[in-house]
């Protein structure tokens, strides 16, 4: 076994100019006749923290499993730093999982659980590393204890240093802080975040917390029914989502019909309802006459019906405050417009602007370079059930 | 009376632990007893005569010998059976899985003399009716371990999380490796419970051994055998001794999980 310097000299060396990182071609996985994951291409740069983000039964989890070896792909291939890793065994794959429910060895001390993979490859030093692997994860005094005696956040973090150990090429992490109550969750997530940039590994994270994806991941892929919808930075994916899933899952969104009217230049014109409201080309995913407008609840300003609000070009006159709750750093209002339905507007309490009460008419407005356009034929409410938890 | 319902349950209770407790008692008491005739079973005197000499009734020794050697070999036999069965009925889906894990319980809801007498009509039929004895029973006591071993460790396994296997080979353990380190670990207290449940099912055993015996005797015949003319009181030193080894392997344990705890609550 050469060591871990020998191989990342190898991968610099300029005759290898393929990808270095983990490249997904045309996998597939089908279970009888349900396709779980479908022709997926995917490159996870190296060193980069990527999350995977899906609802429940999206694949995600299936793919980690092929990326691991614990699953088969039905067709497609796995390539990781060049080589080609579809049917190795998962034991000769340098990639290690922390699983959902850690898998910690119930019948092994911490310490044993920790320096098993170094054992398992009859690694030299493995006194030393183990103990610095305990304390990279603050759990040097409790080495002898049994995984059933440590708090959930602390099997937690003995499953991420039995998997860290091993310093693989790739590590994944399968909903490993799903079973964390909410604040520990934030803690959990802020101390894999520094680690990561620690240890400079790639990490695969998969999850169906979309707050989560976005605090922690560089890059993200939103994954629905097998195959990615939209990948790329969180910001990206928030501010320009390219489909109504990514839309109504990643955040809320408002989705308003319109018919679009003509596209001049850097921007293009759609008329809602009978307003003209104009969106930024780079944002407009429709493809046919017909669409959806796209704002999300926090850029859309409330004032009183006449006022002139700070947001030129689209404005919105002649809308019923429905519902107001008041949530402390905001209020958020359901307004519920002429053509009959309800837009949500989050107002932050700056104490600038008083609170509408519910039946006050108001108006509407929002900047043309915050929303976006979708295309006509989709499903307005995807992802919106499961994006809300 | 108000005190009577108050400590009532606990009344009943020690009542009910004296009426399991008798028994016993009557047999260690029984080991000590020096009798004035063979034929009354009665406390006539104090002795340690029985201790001294537990040998001295004829065959009863002999008897014991066969029966140990007969539940060792019938243990170890349905265990290594058993396991095999329980894992390639929990890890293997085959054809007739399913109906195999409901004929596994038929022996042990069989009454016993229904299996003993079918078993020695299939020696009989097979052309072993003159050479029933040692090995005949030793057959027939693996045979009805097997389910008991096959449903003890089935259920261990069963209940061991699938994740842990492959953790284990996601950390770079070979198959063989995740087996001797993981699987068989952790499935072990099952195997070992089953081996002991089968040892005292084998040792116990009257109704299907006596059936199929032919002219060799086992202890729990030897007593039933010498029941009819009196019993010798060296029966209960046997008795006494086996009750014995029951409590110490369980108190062992018992210690043993606690020496256990106290010294991780220490660390």
């Amino acid at each position: 076994m050469s060591s871990s310097a020998d191989v990342a000299q190898e991968r610099r060396a300029p005759a290898r100019a393929s990808f270095d990182g983990l490249r997904l071609e045309n996998l597939t996985k089908s279970f009888g006749a349900f396709t779980a994951v479908d022709d997926l291409d995917l490159d996870v740069p190296r060193g980069s923290f990527f999350a995977l983000l899906g609802p429940s039964g999206c694949g995600k989890t299936t793919t980690l499993r092929m990326v691991a070896g614990l699953e088969t792909p039905t067709s497609g291939g796995i390539t990781l730093a060049g080589q080609d890793i579809t049917y190795a065994k998962p034991y000769k794959r340098p990639v290690n999982t922390v699983f959902q429910n850690y898998a910690l060895f119930p019948h092994l001390d911490i310490y044993e659980n920790v320096a098993f993979g170094l054992k398992r490859r009859k690694a030299g030093n493995v006194d030393a590393q183990v103990k610095e692997m305990l304390s990279l994860v603050e759990l040097d005094s409790q080495t002898r204890k049994r995984p059933a005696q440590l708090s959930g956040g602390q099997q937690q973090r003995v499953a991420l240093a039995r998997a860290l150990i091993n310093k693989p090429e790739v590590l994944l992490l399968d909903e490993p802080l799903g079973a964390l109550d909410l604040k520990l969750r934030r803690n959990m997530q802020i101390e894999l975040k520094r680690i990561q940039t620690e240890v400079g590994l790639t990490f695969i994270h998969v999850t169906h917390d979309q707050e989560e994806a976005m605090t922690m991941a560089d890059t993200v892929a939103v994954m629905n029914a097998g195959v990615i919808e939209q990948m790329g930075a969180p910001e990206e994916l928030y501010e320009n989502p390219r489909t109504t899933f990514v839309a109504n899952f990643l955040g809320q969104s408002n989705l308003i019909e319109g018919t679009i009217k003509g596209r001049s230049g850097d921007l293009v014109t759609v008329d809602m309802h009978g307003i003209d409201v104009s969106v930024p080309a780079a944002r407009s995913h429709a493809d046919g006459d017909k669409g959806w407008i796209g704002i999300r609840p926090e850029k859309v300003l409330i004032g009183d019906p006449g006022e002139q609000l700070d947001a030129p070009g689209n404005s919105v006159p002649g809308g019923v405050v429905s519902d107001v709750s008041f949530v402390g750093v905001s209020t958020q209002y359901l307004v519920r417009m002429p053509w009959g339905q309800e837009l949500q507007v989050f107002a932050q309490n700056t104490g600038h602007r008083r609170i509408y009460r519910s039946g006050e008419q108001v108006d509407l407005s929002w900047r043309p370079d915050y929303a976006f356009l979708l295309d006509a034929s989709q499903d307005a409410r995807a992802g919106a059930q499961e994006g809300t938890d | 009376m108000r005190w009577l319902r108050d400590h009532l349950v606990l009344i009943l209770g020690i009542l009910i632990l004296l009426y399991t407790f008798v028994p016993i008692f009557v047999v260690v008491l029984m080991s000590f007893n020096d009798p004035s005739s063979k034929l009354i079973y009665r406390f006539d005197g104090f002795t340690l005569h029985n201790w001294l000499n537990p040998c001295e009734p004829e065959g009863m020794c002999h008897a014991l010998g066969t029966s140990i050697q007969i539940s060792l070999l019938a243990t170890i036999g349905s265990t290594i059976l058993g396991t095999l069965m329980a894992f390639a009925l929990v890890r293997h889906d085959f054809l007739g899985r399913s109906s195999m894990n409901l004929l596994i319980f038929l022996p042990m809801a069989t009454p016993e003399i229904v299996m003993g007498s079918s078993l020695l009509a299939l020696f009989v039929a097979a052309g072993f009716a003159g050479q029933l004895g040692f090995w005949t029973i030793l057959i027939a006591h693996v045979m009805f371990c097997l389910s008991f071993v096959v449903v003890t460790v089935r259920a261990r396994l069963a209940g061991m999380d699938d994740n842990l296997e492959q953790a284990a080979m996601d950390l770079y353990a070979t198959p063989r490796q995740t087996f001797w380190r993981i699987t068989f670990p952790l499935v072990f207290p099952g195997i070992l419970g089953a081996a002991l449940l089968s040892f005292s099912l084998s040792f116990d055993d009257f109704i299907v051994t006596n059936l199929n015996a032919g002219n060799t005797t086992t202890f729990p015949m030897y007593v039933w055998g010498v029941a009819q003319r009196g019993i010798p009181m060296q029966v209960n030193v046997i008795g006494t001794l086996m009750f014995m080894v029951s409590v110490l392997i369980v108190v062992g344990s018992e210690v043993n999980s606690r020496r256990r705890t106290a010294k991780l609550a220490t660390r």
